[in-house]
């Protein structure tokens, strides 16, 4: 669909054409040969008639993009192009002045046209060049703007994406190393083998059912984070000890289903499985003056893998509540020569009944 | 199994017991097979192949301090390996690429069997080389993070923030780093290509620079100029190397 042929930029569109008409009737006046009441008869319907011709060049404009090394070929080839509309529209011109010259009122015109042919052929020239111009500026800002919209739209997914993402968060590592554990356990200790299955089927239950709603108590999130470290005990055994400091007046407070979750996998993942000799991942939880305050410490070498120490994982949570609390929530990292600590700090929320 | 009654030497190297577990138990049924060690971390595995040397290693790919990676580039290519990982998508692809022996856990019956088979068959042929492999194996956009060298029996690790220069010697490069040299058998290419781009530069035909060591450019002679580090070291630095450095140092201003 061509771009101007709305109702609003048409009507500017052919606006734009009465200077242009103008500017025509004068250059043909100014030869001494034409009246302005002449010129005006002539130029009036023919520039009518161009503006519609004009608008032909979009579907070249459209055919041929602008690109450097074609710079040479597009101008010869739109030049051709115009003169050859220009050379049809000056024929036309004639005709319509040997029609005019026909009558009474304009007797004669043809003869004092001609000398104006030349300037009438210029115009139509220069004017189709115009419009070709034109239209590759209209080309290039609907580019963009379809760019804009394009790159809006990919943001937007993104986005949602993410969110899904960050819902079913269950890390294949941790699937398949939990899977490996029970399929060894099922010879040397069957009883245990039965219980890890039981643990991961209820973390996978747990961590479905939470993804979807929008705030859970706190609780409920420790709740699945001990089936998940319980499983993770299995595989690392010794090398993974765990301690809780929990303050009970905190356990009810509403927080972001998963949200520390992803912490406690990183402090698995980038601390604890780093160490040959293992170390501590200690969670404490308190509330008081209405905020709450969480903390995800753990032993880590600080040698190994220090890039990808968080990654994901902490640049995501730091995200969800930003995008939940705003400035209400802050997120702090520190970290010495062996103990890596991540502190949350959020608002205290009863929050709804729990569901 | 074998044509041969001679039984061959395996090590199990995982650092989760209940991983090497399960492979110590699908070996029961293989008694040509002989378990010399088990090894929780890629130093005991160093070790204990040079201890034992072993003709076939299974080996986990994540382990802390030393993955499976670089523990194939401690103890060389001699020995056929057999690679366990739970999910590494890049580990895998290169596995894959380079026909390299792996395993996902859980391990199958079946497919250990068809994996151990193909060991067999290729026991005593040389695997490509372990960095050829790491290097396929890392994910795009991500480079090396510590460098492991070996020493007779020891392994040091050396974070590449630490490396001062790399100089080609040979078949080996020389690891510069607080004052000490360390050597390692690579090629001063393979080692460039494992290093961060923007913080290392190839400033000469043997010669990598960390970037953050050098302190100014003097010329020297015709076309050509030297180096010179914080530690006072001068390294020469040919054209290109030099062209190389200046757009990197032109790029971060």
């Amino acid at each position: 669909m061509h771009p101007l042929l709305t109702r609003n930029r048409f009507g500017l569109y052919l606006l734009a054409w009465i200077p242009l008409a103008a500017i025509l009737i004068f250059l043909t006046t100014s030869g001494g040969t034409l009246s302005w009441l002449e010129s005006a008869a002539i130029v009036t319907p023919l520039c009518a008639v161009y503006a519609f011709v004009c608008l032909s060049a979009w579907y070249t404009a459209k055919s041929a993009p602008i690109r450097r090394e074609a710079a040479l070929r597009l101008t010869l080839g739109h030049s051709a192009a115009a003169a050859l509309v220009s050379s049809l529209w000056v024929g036309l011109a004639l005709g319509l002045v040997y029609l005019l010259s026909k009558t009474s009122a304009f007797q004669g015109l043809d003869l004092r046209f001609a000398p104006q042919t030349r300037i009438f052929f210029g115009a139509g020239f220069l004017l189709y060049l115009l419009a070709v111009a034109y239209h590759y500026v209209i080309l290039s800002l609907e580019a963009s703007r379809e760019a804009e919209a394009q790159a809006l739209k990919s943001n937007v997914l993104a986005r949602d994406a993410e969110l899904k993402a960050l819902k079913a968060q269950v890390n294949p590592h941790f699937l398949f190393n939990s899977l490996n554990s029970i399929s060894a356990l099922t010879s040397v200790d069957p009883v245990k083998a039965r219980e890890m299955c039981i643990l991961l089927a209820e973390f996978l239950r747990m961590t479905l059912g939470l993804g979807e709603k929008a705030s859970i108590p706190l609780a409920e999130e420790l709740a699945l984070l001990e089936r998940f470290l319980a499983i993770e005990k299995v595989r690392f055994g010794g090398r993974l000890r765990v301690e809780e400091n929990i303050d009970e007046g905190s356990r009810s407070l509403m927080v972001l289903p998963l949200l520390l979750q992803p912490l406690v996998e990183n402090a698995v993942v980038h601390g604890i499985a780093n160490l040959p000799e293992g170390g501590f991942i200690r969670l404490s939880s308190h509330s008081h003056d209405g905020r709450l305050a969480i903390t995800v410490e753990n032993t880590f070498d600080p040698e190994s893998t220090l890039a990808r120490r968080g990654g994901m994982g902490l640049s995501n949570v730091r995200r969800r509540l930003e995008s939940r609390y705003g400035e209400q929530a802050n997120l702090q990292v520190s970290a010495d020569a062996r103990r890596f600590c991540v502190s949350l700090l959020l608002p205290a929320e009863t929050g709804e009944q729990h569901n | 199994m074998s044509a041969s009654g001679k039984k061959i030497g395996a090590l199990i190297v995982d650092d989760e017991d209940l991983a090497r577990q399960v492979i110590r138990e699908l070996l029961q049924s293989h008694p040509e097979i002989e378990i010399l060690a088990e090894c929780s971390n890629g130093f005991e595995a160093a070790k204990a192949f040079a201890e034992h040397q072993p003709g076939l290693i299974f080996l986990d790919v994540q382990m802390p301090k030393l993955t499976g990676f670089d523990v194939l580039e401690l103890i060389g290519t001699d020995v056929s390996v057999i690679f366990t990982t739970a999910y590494d998508q890049y580990a895998m692809r290169a596995f894959e690429v380079h026909a390299v022996d792996y395993l996902l856990k859980p391990i199958g019956r079946e497919r250990f069997e068809a994996a151990l088979e193909r060991a067999k068959s290729r026991l005593g042929e040389k695997m490509l080389s372990a960095y050829e492999l790491a290097a396929a194996a890392r994910p795009p956009q991500e480079f090396l993070e510590r460098l492991v060298v070996r020493d007779g029996t020891k392994v040091t690790l050396i974070p590449v923030g630490k490396l001062d220069y790399a100089e080609a010697q040979d078949d080996y490069v020389a690891l510069a780093s607080q004052g000490k040299k360390h050597l390692k058998q690579q090629t001063i290419a393979g080692l460039e290509a494992g290093l961060d781009p923007d913080g290392f530069v190839r400033i000469h035909r043997s010669y990598i620079v960390n970037l953050e060591r050098v302190v100014r450019i003097e010329p020297y002679g015709k076309d050509s100029r030297l180096a010179i580090l914080t530690d006072g070291t001068r390294l020469p630095v040919s054209r290109a190397g030099y062209a190389r450095l200046k757009a990197l140092l032109d790029g971060r201003k």
